[in-house]
């Protein structure tokens, strides 16, 4: 009979040694919890009385923490993050097939495609090099004064193409990461098949490729979720537009602290998403190691 | 009669470092043809220059009378018709067993999918894995695996095979497993080139003896005489340094 209720040792009794690791072991890992549980609460606590202690602290708490503020702007924050996830989702169906297209490109060997090459490393050298702010005013404000007729004017638009021009290009170097990450061996063995270039890249090269860099596309994406806020620039109501209007009209700062609010909540999914990713190819990697 | 595989004054230089200087080689129809040699010597670079993996400096090669080294030979068309196995088995690890053998015939062979996986099943049964046809390469032993990369070496119906000391990887009980499969693709009439270190088998298995030495085809002939009576002093050099271990 064990005392232990594992099913896995089935009826072998666990000897003396191991009773008392497990024993240490447990001790162990409920002290740490202790421990951590404890700091954090004194820490958490002796933040809460530094802060509601500081002078300023009424003034901050009816500008920035306003019940009756909150519930009054954030019908309309939220309806200006629905108008965030609508670029977001636009935005990020377009820059996934953009990097991925830029980053395999790019790595097209031959001298025919020298200028492929070329003008794809300059996209990337210049979208990557200029703040996205900078991008959006440039474009957000040089497009319309051109006065084309076809061209787009909306603020919608045109903020969505500068975010896929600005994350096209940071996506591309992550899937370029992939693909290099890829050992030349599996090219050697698809070509050894009679596989050519496109098909290798397609079959064999981009699916493991695509695999490695999940997780730091995610990371991108988070980022993403921010940066769409931006657009507020160029005159689109979004999440931080509603914001800034109520706060115009009342001197209240409390609808940010609601779309900050709101862009956490959009953010966690992704982020555990990431972790999740990331977790599984680290298990993947290294079945059953401790560390 | 032509030979399938003809070598002839093959030299290949990494930058200024020659590593082949010059290879003559006759390979003929259903025979097996072992290189040995210590590391360096270039049978590995040998046979990536047949499968056109490496672009030869100098020399001619041909697969059935062809000039396969002319660049304006379309370089996929000659590599379907060689399979290659490497030391390192480079099964691909995101498709399985099943998926790593039908690639070639889908897209290559441009067979529907039930077909490419039917003659998939059939190769993976002829050595020996019929029931690992869904299990994934990080689920198969090595010598699973090599004899997958095998099946997928045969799948596009090679006139040439080249095996690139697929051994070297395994685990010393699982040699044998894939040391029979090829005297069974030798039975069947496989013209096969095969850079090895196991001097048993290449005494075993091959009609003819390569030594290769400082990228050139030092000593060859029938496995009894160049592993039985070498000539050269560096050769029997080379051998007893790797039978002391057999």
């Amino acid at each position: 009979m064990s005392t232990q209720p594992s099913a896995a040792e089935g009826t072998v009794a666990l000897s003396a040694v191991e009773l008392d690791r497990r024993r240490y072991r447990r001790q162990r890992a409920w002290r740490s919890t202790a421990i951590a549980a404890v700091s954090t609460l004194v820490f958490a606590g002796v933040l809460l009385v530094a802060v509601t202690h500081a002078p300023g602290w009424e003034q901050v708490k009816s500008t920035y923490f306003s019940g009756s503020q909150f519930s009054d702007s954030f019908p309309r924050v939220l309806h200006g993050l629905w108008t965030n996830l609508r670029i977001l989702a636009v935005a990020e169906a377009i820059i996934l097939p953009v990097g991925l297209t830029v980053a395999a490109l790019r790595t097209v060997k031959g001298a025919v495609f020298f200028p492929v090459r070329g003008i794809l490393t300059v996209y990337v050298d210049v979208f990557r090099g200029i703040p996205l702010i900078v991008l959006l005013y440039l474009i957000g404000f040089g497009i319309p004064a051109l006065g084309e007729s076809w061209l787009p004017s909306s603020g919608i638009t045109l903020g969505t193409v500068c975010l896929v021009l600005s994350y096209g290009a940071y996506h591309a170097e992550v899937f370029r990461a992939g693909i290099l990450s890829v050992h030349p061996s599996q090219r050697a063995a698809a070509r050894s098949l009679g596989l050519n270039h496109a098909q290798t890249m397609r079959l064999v090269v981009l699916p493991q490729a695509v695999r490695a860099v999940i997780p730091p596309l995610l990371n991108d994406f988070v980022s993403l979720q921010k940066d769409v806020g931006l657009v507020s620039i160029l005159g689109v109501i979004d999440a931080v537009r509603a914001a800034q209007i109520d706060n115009y009209s009342t001197y209240n700062y409390t609808p940010y602290v609601v779309a900050a609010l709101l862009f956490i909540v959009l953010a966690i999914p992704s982020a555990r998403f990431a972790d999740y990713m990331l977790a599984r190819q680290i298990r993947r990697q290294q079945a059953g190691a401790v560390v | 009669m032509t030979a399938v595989l003809n070598v002839s004054g093959v030299r290949k230089d990494f930058g200024d470092v020659p590593v082949l200087r010059g290879i003559d080689l006759q390979v003929s129809e259903g025979t097996v043809v072992a290189l040995i040699g210590g590391s360096g010597s270039g049978k590995s670079t040998l046979l990536r220059c047949i499968n056109l993996l490496e672009v030869v400096t100098d020399g001619v090669i041909r697969l059935d009378g062809e000039d396969i080294t002319d660049p304006r030979v379309d370089a996929d068309q000659v590599r379907r018709r060689i399979g290659v196995v490497f030391q390192s088995y480079n099964l691909f690890p995101h498709m399985s067993a099943l998926r790593n053998v039908s690639l070639a015939p889908r897209v290559v062979g441009k067979l529907a999918k039930a077909d490419a996986e039917s003659r998939a099943r059939e190769l993976l049964a002829r050595v020996g894995l019929a029931d690992k046809a869904n299990a994934y390469p990080d689920r198969l032993s090595g010598g699973q695996q090599q004899r997958t990369a095998i099946a997928r070496a045969l799948a596009n119906d090679p006139r040439l095979l080249l095996l690139d000391e697929v051994t070297s990887a395994l685990d010393p009980e699982l040699v044998g497993e894939v040391l029979d499969l090829i005297k069974e693709l030798k039975a069947q009439g496989m013209t096969i080139v095969m850079a090895t270190h196991e001097m048993g088998f290449a005494r075993e298995i091959a009609d003819q003896v390569c030594f290769l030495d400082q990228g050139v085809v030092a000593e060859s002939g029938p496995p009894e005489q160049v592993l039985g009576n070498p000539s050269s002093p560096r050769l029997r050099q080379f051998l007893s340094r790797v039978l002391r271990h057999e």
